[in-house]
């Protein structure tokens, strides 16, 4: 079986690389990519969507429906983490572990023991025993304000600067995981619960298709903003700014909750109760 | 660009992932892998790719290296082959 495996590898590997020898060589200013298509997007860029960032306007604007695939194929990376982990039966465990927060002493309940009430003054942890890290967790509450800060910077300044939807998104998710790491799994999803993850998940995808259909509304093509002037009242130009904008935000909402969705259900192999 | 820093950067590269697939424990792995998306988002920096560098490291670098971890917990540290 590795020897197959082996040849297989070799031989769709070797193809691959004897297809793309046929590719022009990098940097080569004779290639079709360098002679009409390049040249195109880097001097119309600023008159056609007065955004300074070429990336950006190329990935969002025209290479939209691209994108927007790209997203949607986001969307179904989270949906298909759920579908094949997530498990709904509640299985009583065998014992838990319980902290008495103004002791520190930790409690372990045996099956059918009476188990605390979630109070101040008892708090569950992981089977997987953790100490308590007054360190870690005071590091979490004051780092992630600025993750989550420099996400939307991320999103909000990426006509500008290198950033974007995809990569706000997976910081803005990365500051969720790392407070489900810090503190506990269960402390993340009652702050962001399943249910609104999922619907962050969709709405993002929405807020990107239902643009281009809003541009159709407005009798142009899909997802051509410059038909949403008369919405923000500014030329077309500017509107193809804004449209770009609002599309990255939906990119930025999707990524983000596809990515705590992901977490969630591999950190916790679809039992929402213990995790990482 | 200094082709010698280019050069090194290059050969960890190979090195990070080659490493990834030979190595046997599972979260060895996960951390070779994210060094080598960690390397080649320096490579895509030198090439002048900065959009591409920077979805490379949170996405490559950081998040996937979080999600490999949490399935290796939950699944096996040894593999088979």
């Amino acid at each position: 079986m590795r020897i197959t495996g082996l040849i297989l590898i070799l031989l769709l590997g070797g193809l691959l690389i004897y297809g793309a020898l046929d590719f022009p060589i990098w940097g080569d200013p004779q290639s079709p990519a360098s002679n009409h298509l390049s040249p195109y997007y880097i001097e119309h860029t600023m008159t056609d969507t007065s955004v300074p960032n070429v990336v950006t306007s190329v990935l969002a604007d025209y290479r939209g429906y691209d994108t927007m695939f790209e997203t949607v194929v986001i969307f179904t990376a989270g949906i298909v983490s759920f579908f094949l982990l997530r498990i709904f039966k509640k299985a009583v465990p065998e014992s838990r572990l319980y902290r008495h927060i103004p002791t520190g002493v930790t409690l372990r309940i045996e099956k059918g023991g009476k188990v605390p009430d979630e109070s101040n003054h008892f708090e569950r942890i992981d089977s997987v025993w953790i100490p308590y890290d007054l360190v870690i967790r005071t590091t979490c509450r004051m780092i992630i304000p600025f993750i989550q800060i420099f996400a939307l910077y991320v999103i909000a300044h990426g006509h500008h600067s290198p950033g974007g939807g995809f990569q706000g998104g997976v910081i803005f998710g990365a500051s969720v995981v790392l407070f489900a790491i810090g503190f506990n799994l269960r402390q993340a999803i009652k702050q962001l619960g399943e249910k609104f993850v999922t619907f962050m998940c969709a709405l993002g995808v929405s807020i990107y298709a239902g643009t281009g259909i809003f541009c159709v509304l407005m009798k142009s093509k899909y997802l051509d903003y410059s038909a949403l002037a008369a919405l923000f009242g500014t030329d077309p130009v500017t509107a193809r700014s804004h449209g770009i904008l609002i599309v990255e935000i939906g990119v930025g909402i999707a990524v983000m909750a596809a990515m705590i969705m992901l977490y969630y259900n591999l950190a916790s192999a679809g039992k929402h109760d213990e995790g990482l | 660009m200094i082709w010698q820093i280019e050069l090194i950067i290059l050969v960890l590269v190979v090195l990070f992932g080659i490493g990834a697939l030979a190595v046997k424990d599972l979260l060895s792995a996960a951390i070779l892998f994210g060094a080598y998306s960690f390397m080649l988002c320096l490579l895509w920096a030198i090439m002048g790719a900065v959009d591409v560098a920077f979805t490379e490291a949170s996405v490559g670098a950081g998040i996937s290296t979080v999600l490999f971890v949490a399935a290796v917990l939950r699944t096996t540290r040894r593999t088979d082959d």
